[in-house]
């Protein structure tokens, strides 16, 4: 196992240690498949003699290459929509008049459709064309015509080396080929098509895999016209996808392990259905229930990004739900998204009323709120053809939106008699959505309901609709039927443990992990029953074999309440789970429920800023100033008091969210009134902001008396951007020893004053030799997989002994200072994908994953670290220095010396290049902003033309709010530069480590060694 | 999920209450039943009215989507005056008919109280579906024919689905359709090129006159196809023995093990009664497919002659289209006079 960046000379020089017999590509998405692709080209397969297991590069090649595609479904008799590949504008235009406009542009071996985009106009065209061109690794794009009404049918292929080959499971886009299947609301199996149409796909898919060659598995998407049978091949995924995963998960076939064993030679008919055990692998799931898989979006964390949905995929993360009709699957997946939804309609502040011509515009241009517009529309009486011809849903899923709208009036005009709540559970209405239209709350409906013998029964996902016996633990609850496939427990036994719900910024597969190893720390110590509650589709801990049981559902109150009466657990454990299930923490509480490892309250305490900010202040700990919000008049008297910036936060959020570094009276009062809304229940505390100091970070994990310290943490950026955006290190290397003390002395002081039993995460600000606490979690923190690694020391299986009662072994407070190892942990973006997103970097989290490095040395880690998220390093070339305010400028001055030194050629907006000028550090070339484009050398011509290979762009946020005035042209160089795949670096402590990488690597190559395996500590 | 139209017009569903496992039913409703293709054979139907005699489901939809729509499924059933229930949690009924088999059973409706013990001995009183007698309910009771080309095949109708009549269509052959009980005579006066046993409902024990009519044939050496019902018969009049499976395999997802080149298939299936895989023994055919799941037999071939049968259902509708070939297989035996390979 290795930590490095999958690229071609990383992973050439780990087949040469190696010496691999096969190769396999499919299974670490994108990223591997072109990698794998890059590996052919270069003659490194051929030198080594790696085989390559599962579809060779050559039916890779004919999937990714659009024209290659497409010539070789015309040969196997699978039709294709009209298009040609371009690799210029000029001929772009040529092709887009032939075709006739819309058309849309796909980009050649990219991600999530990422640079593409439907053109209606020579102008769209202009601009989409040379973002993709940028985006593609060879430089190709291909304009199609434009069928965005059709519907998108996929199907999922398993194929062996001896072409057997099944269907698993396939799949219809509820929003049609209008939106990307990522950022489609999407249902297995398939609900409008008829026998007809369904064969005539499965056998054209079927042919298709043969004749590319498909080995394992692979996802075929196809167009179908809603007005006849006429359809088309989009393209083919001949590797593991998001869809594959769904797939897994919608019927219980395990896709990625299948194509495993079948990438090593098995064949289909030769592997057992993992399932029934006794049945084989070669079949076709049959499902007697129905899947809706929901994507999540982050849009409110990017201000500026543009939320319509189409080609390009903007999601970050997805749900899936199991019921037994659309209603019900519908309802609990917008539930799962944890958006602040309880369903389709009946939600908090869900009585706005938007008029006819607002709703008609967004069924035709739709963005992430499209179903409630539906909704709307359906209330204002439009019809169910106009709705279908505005927006491309079939008519049949209108049909059952509008039975969930009209159950809400029925539930506000009638009485609330048995027949009525049973039928309104079947449409997968909550209690809570019951309650607030019947002026009740939630409590007293589940009392209601309970006391009709209205209760959910519990259904196994089997493979084969039941028609053969299966021992299976994969569970899903519904009210759509009246016989329970497994018993109640009437002894009390078992742990549960709760998951973190979608992945979304602030929360992804970090909370995943923890979840799986909770399950298997508990499991290690003799829990003989743990159950896992989760919805998520594309993580570990909703494998089923994870677990002993486990429950595919929501995470909200009502279900787990339903499952625990059904499991009858000695607890539940939600520390692992994030901030979905530590939320969940005092409302299971309230319920009477057994949380296994710290106590409630003290949860409470540490997550209520006013309360923790008390406790501090008797344990003499430091900690900024911060007063809880009562008034605005109080506010701004302790804003002017401690003088701005201060910052504005919400107890009880993750990742930042309505968390706000304010630095005016203006922007205090409208982020006060934000932090309100995203947490009612919760007080909002306003803390003076320290400016230039470090931020430090310890995860620990503590029994209550005996505390293990994981690490101690350094951010690389100064302290105001947000943890999980911040670039951190293993070791501290900033920090002196009496400093190291004091952490760890407060360390060792909350988590035993809290009585922590279980994981936590404590923050800290060092500032002129002074330590203060910023935050305590007392649950699993994003960082612990990244600490448990580096530690070669699990945390989380080490926190599964305090859960059960038992003591945590004795273990030095300062093992981590003797580990010579540098880790690096560097936040991934996605900006590329959410257009118009600003990536300057704030208190709120937009970061959408990370990547770790290891190395001998801080640079060493560090170069690894951000070519894997990346980041190009040239050994030479130009960079562009634009920098905001005289602070900043003083500050990249050794920046601008070191890169000068290295021989790098250094351009710079007008005031930047007179600081460096006056500061004789050589030869800079003045360059002019976007705004001025008659002013030359511009600098949007010299991004396009590929003239610089790297930016600095401190803005001078210091003492501006974003975006006012000057700094819109900032955005447009960070903009243009991230749709052009060129790194840009917004703080000045990046562009100083990324100098110093650079010069590093001129003369030390990078360490390649495996990653150790955990230590046994008790 | 799909094939409801083709399964409720299957005739080897004839006398028997049809339960879904798929909880959503009716979604793209029915097509317009008029249309034919140019042979005059329905295009989207397998006979001319449902066959089963009743429909228990989940959830029925009420309204449905599709672009060749005529009528929802409630619409239709109520236009043929066939029973049927919604509102049913299917998954229990499948998991009581996986312990015992297919059971006898009853679909009543009422405004008043349903007393379930009259009920249940009216149902003991009835005819057994076992005993029943299918055969002059399902067959045509004269010849038809479809398409004029010169060389034909002829179907022995036990139940004939129209897919078979089209896949035969498929292959570049006339149709004649005649009775389930005409004669080996009444065979050959057509002069066919081949013949297809088809399809249909109960035990094979109950069509003692096409097992008659089958072991001429196999005496002739007439090129035949047998399918499901048919297969049973075929494997009748060469000496095998049939029985009722515990349990019966219907669906659309059935794989099936191709002994000659290895191949796995999913195929359609339905059918309660099967070759008995020990008689193949001392009987004329050799085991040619078997089920992947039970090791059922799926196909068998003959010996020596011509003579290929299958379990399943090659023609599809409800279903896959994977087996399509073994008609073209049953081409290959007529026209090369060799059993056809793949």
């Amino acid at each position: 196992m290795y930590l490095l960046p999958v690229v071609p000379e990383y992973v050439e020089s780990i087949i040469e240690s190696e010496q691999p017999d096969g190769l396999m590509l499919g299974f670490g998405g994108q990223t591997a498949l072109n990698c794998g692709v890059k590996l052919e080209d270069l003659g490194i397969l051929k030198k080594y003699g790696t085989r390559v297991l599962g579809t060779s590069i050559k039916g890779i090649q004919c999937t990714e290459d659009r024209q290659l595609f497409k010539d070789t479904m015309i040969q196997c008799g699978v039709p294709v929509l009209k298009s040609k590949a371009v690799t210029t504008f000029q001929d772009a235009k040529k092709v887009a008049k032939e075709l006739r406009y819309p058309v849309i542009i796909r980009v050649a071996y990219t991600l999530g459709g990422k640079g593409g985009g439907i053109a209606h106009n020579e102008i769209e065209l202009y601009e989409i064309v040379g973002r993709g061109l940028a985006a593609s690794m060879v430089g190709q794009i291909l304009i199609e015509e434009y069928v965005g009404d059709w519907k998108q049918i996929e199907y999922e292929v398993m194929q062996d080396y001896d072409g057997n080959n099944i269907i698993v499971c396939n799949m219809e886009n509820i929003l049609a080929m209008r939106v990307h299947t990522g950022d489609n609301i999407v249902v297995a199996p398939s609900q409008t098509i008829d026998n007809h149409e369904y064969h005539m796909l499965r056998t054209a898919a079927l042919r298709a895999s043969k004749h590319v060659g498909i080995v394992g598995e692979c996802n075929i998407q196809f167009a179908l016209d809603p007005n006849s049978d006429k359809y088309a091949a989009i393209e083919i995924n001949p590797r593991l996808s998001r869809s594959s995963a769904l797939a897994s998960k919608a019927t219980g076939y395990p896709i990625a392990y299948m194509s495993a064993k079948i990438g090593l030679g098995y064949s289909l008919p030769e592997l057992a259905n993992s399932i029934t055990k006794t049945t084989t692998a070669c079949f076709e799931p049959a499902l007697d229930y129905i899947v809706c898989k929901h994507p999540r979006w982050d849009f409110a964390k990017f201000e500026r990004a543009n939320r319509t949905l189409g080609p390009t995929m903007k999601s970050v993360g997805e749900v899936m739900a199991v019921g037994r009709s659309f209603e019900e699957s519908l309802q609990k997946s917008i539930r799962m998204l944890e958006i602040r939804k309880d369903g389709l309609v009946a939600n908090r502040n869900g009585n706005e009323t938007y008029d006819e011509e607002s709703i008609e515009n967004h069924l035709l241009n739709m963005d992430d709120n499209v179903l409630y517009y539906v909704a709307a529309a359906l209330k204002k009486g439009l019809s169910i053809d106009r709705i279908y011809k505005l927006s491309a849903i079939d008519p049949w899923f209108l049909e059952k939106i509008k039975n969930i709208v009209d159950m809400e009036q029925r539930l506000q005009k009638s009485e609330l008699e048995s027949k009525l709540l049973r039928e309104a559970k079947r449409l997968g209405f909550s209690d809570r959505q019951i309650g607030r239209i019947t002026d009740k709350d939630e409590f007293q409906i589940r009392k209601i309901r309970k006391e009709k013998g209205i209760a959910p029964v519990v259904k196994q996902i089997d493979t084969l609709a039941a028609e053969w016996p299966a021992k299976t633990n994969y569970l899903y609850l519904t009210y759509g039927g009246t016989e329970n496939d497994l018993p109640s427990r009437t002894k009390q036994e078992g742990v549960v443990v709760l998951g973190a719900g979608p992945y979304r910024i602030g929360s992804s597969v970090e909370f995943d992990w923890g979840t799986v190893n909770m399950v298997w720390g508990l499991q290690e110590n003799g829990e003989k029953q743990v159950t896992v509650i989760n919805c998520n589709p594309e993580t570990v801990s909703t494998d089923y074999d994870i677990c002993d049981r486990l429950y595919f559902e929501e995470l909200t109150l009502e279900r787990i309440l339903d499952i625990l009466e059904i499991e009858n657990p000695k607890g539940v454990v939600t520390s692992v789970g994030g901030q979905t299930s530590n939320n969940l923490t005092p409302k299971l509480a309230k319920n009477g429920v057994t949380l296994l490892g710290t106590d409630s309250q003290d949860v409470d305490i540490a997550e209520n800023r006013s309360k923790f900010s008390h406790v501090l202040d008797t344990l003499h700990i430091k900690q900024p100033q911060w007063q809880a919000f009562s008034s605005l008049f109080e506010a701004k008297k302790f804003a002017t008091k401690v003088g701005y910036p201060v910052l504005v936060r919400p107890s009880y959020v993750l990742s930042g969210a309505a968390m706000k570094r304010v630095w005016s009276q203006e922007g205090l009062k409208k982020f006060l009134q934000e932090a309100v809304d995203v947490s009612p229940d919760h007080p909002v505390v306003i803390t003076k902001f320290m400016l230039n100091s470090l931020e430090v970070e310890v995860d620990g994990v503590s029994d209550g008396k005996n505390v293990v310290i994981g690490a101690i943490i350094e951010h690389i950026e100064s302290a105001g951007i947000h943890s999980g955006d911040a670039m951190m290190c293993i070791p501290p290397w900033r920090m002196s020893n009496k400093i190291i003390e004091t952490i760890t002395d407060y360390t060792v002081k909350i988590a035993t004053s809290f009585n922590i039993r279980g994981p936590f995460n404590l923050q800290f600000l060092v500032q002129s030799g002074q330590v203060y606490v910023i935050e305590l979690n007392i649950r699993a923190s994003r960082s612990m997989p990244f600490v448990s690694k580096l530690m070669r020391m699990n945390l989380i299986n080490l926190a599964s002994l305090p859960i059960l009662g038992k003591p945590l072994p004795e273990i030095p407070h300062d093992r981590w200072k003797k580990i010579h190892t540098f880790g690096i942990k560097v936040p991934q973006f996605s900006f590329m994908q959410l257009e118009g997103a600003d990536m300057v970097l704030g208190v709120e989290m937009q970061s959408t994953g990370e990547v770790a490095c290891f190395g001998t040395s801080f640079y060493d880690a560090l170069s690894k670290g951000l070519i894997s998220a990346g980041y190009t390093l040239p050994e030479k070339g130009t960079v562009l220095i634009t920098i905001g305010g005289s602070e900043n400028k003083e500050k990249i001055l050794q920046t601008a010396l070191l890169l000068k030194k290295l021989d790098y050629k250094i351009l710079a907006t007008e005031h930047t290049a007179e600081f460096l000028s006056d500061k004789r550090i050589g030869e800079i070339d003045v360059v002019y902003k976007i705004s001025e484009p008659d002013r030359k050398p511009n600098i949007v011509d010299l991004l396009y033309k590929r003239e610089i290979d790297f930016i600095i762009n401190v803005p001078s946020t210091s003492t501006l709010e974003k975006y006012v005035g000057m700094l819109h042209d900032e955005y447009q160089i960070r903009r243009k530069a991230v749709e052009l795949g060129i790194p840009v670096l917004t703080t000045t402590e990046l562009a100083d480590s990324f100098a110093k990488t650079l010069e590093w690597l001129k003369n030390n190559e990078t360490t390649k060694k495996p990653l150790e395996p955990y230590e046994n500590l008790y | 999920m799909v094939g409801y139209t083709e399964a409720l017009t299957d005739p080897s569903y004839s006398g028997q209450i049809l339960t879904l496992t798929y909880p959503l039913v009716g979604n793209y409703g029915v097509p317009e039943k008029s249309i034919t293709d140019k042979d005059g054979i329905p295009k989207h139907f397998e006979s001319d009215k449902i066959q089963a005699t009743g429909l228990v489901v989940h959830e029925l939809s009420e309204t449905a989507s599709h672009w060749n729509l005529s009528m929802t499924l409630d619409e239709w059933l109520y236009n043929e005056k066939i029973p049927g229930i919604s509102g049913v949690d299917t998954r229990s009924i499948t998991k009581k008919l996986r312990e015992r088999g297919v059971m006898m059973s009853l679909l009543a409706v009422s405004e008043t109280e349903i007393d379930e013990r009259e009920l249940k001995s009216k149902l003991e009183n009835v005819p057994k579906y076992s005993d029943e007698e299918f055969m002059d309910i399902v067959s045509t009771s004269d010849s038809k024919t479809y398409g004029n080309e010169k060389e034909s095949i002829v179907v022995i109708d036990t139940g004939v689905k129209n897919a078979i009549l089209r896949n035969i269509r498929r292959i570049g052959f006339k149709v004649i359709q005649i009775p389930w009980n005409s004669s080996i005579e009444k065979v050959m006066s057509y002069k066919p090129k081949g013949v297809v046993i088809s399809s249909g409902p109960g035990d094979p024990k109950k069509c003692p006159k096409t097992v008659e009519t089958a072991k001429s044939l196999l005496k002739q050496n007439i090129p035949t196809l047998g399918i499901c019902l048919g297969a049973q018969i075929l494997g009748l009049a060469g000496g095998a023995d049939t029985y009722k499976l515990k349990y019966g395999h219907r669906g659309q997802n059935k794989p099936c093990l191709n002994l000659e080149n290895n191949q796995v298939y999913v195929t359609s299936q339905n059918h309660g009664y099967g070759i008995n895989p020990d008689s193949l023994k001392n009987s004329e055919f050799n085991l040619w497919f078997t089920n992947t799941d039970d090791k059922t037999v799926e196909g068998i071939k003959h010996k020596e002659k011509k003579c290929i049968a299958v379990q399943f259902h090659p023609e599809a509708s409800p279903g896959p289209y994977d087996c399509m070939y073994i008609f073209d297989e049953l081409k290959n035996l007529m026209e090369e006079g060799t059993p056809g390979k793949r």
